[in-house]
């Protein structure tokens, strides 16, 4: 690939709980160069009594793009950018079966999203900080939701495409999965791919997505036990 | 005719790590960690335990074809006999009835306030829930109802008792009692709830003279000393908004009692009014703002550790 990765590697990843003292839940996710900072508030009450679900929570998600995040052009880039909202909105379609919101009637979960560096692959990085923080915040969900894109280029599968290869008209396939029951909450793409090469990709990004899911849980188990030797009580 | 002894057998055939005590008895715990989820950490989507006999409680939930319990939170596994539940770090207060909790006043509506309780919903109280000023048992009147915002306004502080929860959810409090009401005086700092342990009272008065009222929803507040006895409390100044004069060292004892406890909490140590005291005292070393850097910080929360394991080993 083009940074020089086998084709089935994904980039490295670094992530960190916890990075917020303010907000309920919050994580800070690298992979690659992109860089993301995401900030659950919640269940709290709803703002705006139009949003209320009397039987369950209300799930919001925004998601902002820093104006220094590209490398080119500083733009301010506004968050009712039709780009973003579909992103948020995916998102959003993403975590509802997922979060257990018949537990909160009446009141609002808010999901906040920051990309302080952009290298491709945004939706993944957005859900893959969504599920960190929110298990930050304590909000029950069934499992951990994690996403990876997959592309296609001359017969191979490529895995976790970073900018350059996205923009070099790469087909490019974004999963997201929940890793132990197996089942797919997301699939969204783009572009046009020959309907042969789809399951291979697809497989590719599973596969992608299971070892996100390694590290990921790696983190908070050790986060977790850090927390609880600390608060434990005479 | 041979006699035998037959010895009696072993109550159960239990496994080889079984320890016995001087009197012969043996820990029934073990039993639990042979089934080996005992105070283990777990992630949402893992499984608990596949064992249906266990009841389930918060941060679980069955899977599908109802086989193993699974969590639905990060946390530690806490087990009382055949419940289940998972206990997470950070989570906002869930309120159990009698509980003191600290709140501000968000909406004024018709008979009622809304207060924010760091919850996952803002609580109610209602009109009728409330001391009235001039007699303890007083009806209230069309007056009030019209008046409430001389009561409590948007904004005011306040230390209420939990008193239950609705069918959709949200909670109710009341302030029947003098010691409850309108806080003056003071400063207000925000902690995680989990920090804050239930105890027999939480109204402390500390040995430098200073009020600490612990809130069970993560709220405290650290006030000047009111060494008024509850009967002499003039029935009409309960709702009053002045504060009193407070002087210099006062505030800052006020001031360095709320960094000490910013500093506990940000190293996730529990709070108690011994804790407390403890961390006022290794803080003397430092000026009160210096309080707020790291090293000072981690200078006082080892000092407390220390304390509390130098207690621990008298027991």
């Amino acid at each position: 690939m083009v940074d020089g990765r086998r084709a089935n590697e994904l980039r490295k990843i670094k992530c960190k709980p916890s990075v917020l003292s303010q907000a309920d839940g919050s994580a800070y996710i690298e992979q690659g160069n992109t860089k993301c900072l995401a900030a659950v508030y919640g269940p709290r009450e709803t703002r705006q009594k139009a949003q209320l679900i009397h039987n369950k929570a209300n799930i919001n998600v925004e998601i902002s793009l820093a104006p220094f995040s590209m490398p080119q052009e500083r733009k301010k880039r506004s968050k009712s950018d039709r780009r973003l909202l579909e992103i948020a909105s995916a998102v959003k379609q993403t975590f509802e079966p997922i979060i257990m919101t018949s537990l909160f009637a009446r009141s609002q979960i808010d999901i906040y999203l920051q990309i302080l560096q952009f290298d491709g692959g945004t939706i993944q990085i957005c859900i893959n900080a969504a599920t960190l923080a929110l298990i930050d915040a304590g909000i029950p969900m069934q499992e951990y939701v994690c996403a990876c894109s997959a592309g296609c280029h001359e017969n191979h599968t490529l895995l976790d495409l970073n900018n350059a290869e996205e923009m070099a008209d790469t087909p490019e396939l974004t999963v997201a999965l929940l890793p132990m029951s197996g089942k797919l909450t997301l699939l969204q793409m783009d572009s046009r791919l020959h309907v042969d090469k789809l399951e291979p990709v697809m497989n590719l990004a599973a596969l992608g997505c299971k070892e996100i899911y390694q590290t990921l849980d790696e983190t908070v188990r050790e986060y977790v036990k850090d927390l609880f030797q600390k608060s434990s009580p005479y | 005719m041979s006699i035998h002894f037959l010895f009696p057998k072993p109550a159960f055939s239990a496994g080889n790590n079984d320890q016995k005590d001087q009197d012969g008895d043996v820990d029934m715990f073990v039993r639990a960690q042979r089934d080996n989820f005992e105070s283990k950490v777990v992630t949402p989507g893992q499984v608990i335990t596949a064992d249906t006999q266990y009841m389930r409680g918060h941060g679980t939930y069955l899977n599908e074809e109802e086989s193993s319990h699974i969590s639905s939170v990060a946390g530690v596994v806490e087990r009382v006999n055949k419940l289940i539940t998972v206990r997470p770090l950070h989570t906002r207060y869930t309120g159990n009835i009698g509980d003191l909790v600290i709140g501000r006043i968000t909406e004024v509506t018709n008979k009622r306030w809304k207060v924010d309780i760091n919850s996952r919903q803002d609580a109610v109280l209602l009109l009728s829930a409330i001391n009235l000023p001039g007699g303890v048992q007083r009806r209230k009147t069309e007056a009030d109802e019209l008046q409430m915002r001389k009561f409590f306004a948007e904004g005011d502080l306040l230390a209420a008792e939990f008193q239950g929860s609705f069918n959709d959810g949200s909670t109710s409090l009341h302030t029947r009692n003098l010691k409850y009401g309108k806080l003056r005086n003071g400063s207000l700092i925000v902690v995680p709830p989990a920090l804050v342990q239930r105890c027999k009272t939480h109204f402390h008065t500390l040995s430098c003279g200073v009020d600490v009222t612990l809130g069970l929803n993560g709220y405290i507040w650290v006030s000047k000393h009111s060494s008024k006895n509850l009967d002499e409390l003039d029935p009409e100044a309960i709702y009053s908004n002045d504060n009193e004069p407070v002087d210099r060292s006062t505030r800052e004892t006020i001031a360095r009692v709320c960094n000490c406890i910013n500093a506990l909490s940000r190293h996730f140590m529990c709070i108690t009014d011994t804790i407390i005291a403890y961390a006022y005292e290794a803080s003397l070393k430092y000026p009160v703002k210096d309080l707020l850097k790291l090293e000072a910080m981690e200078f006082v929360t080892t000092e407390v550790r220390h304390k509390l394991s130098v207690v621990r080993s008298i027991y």
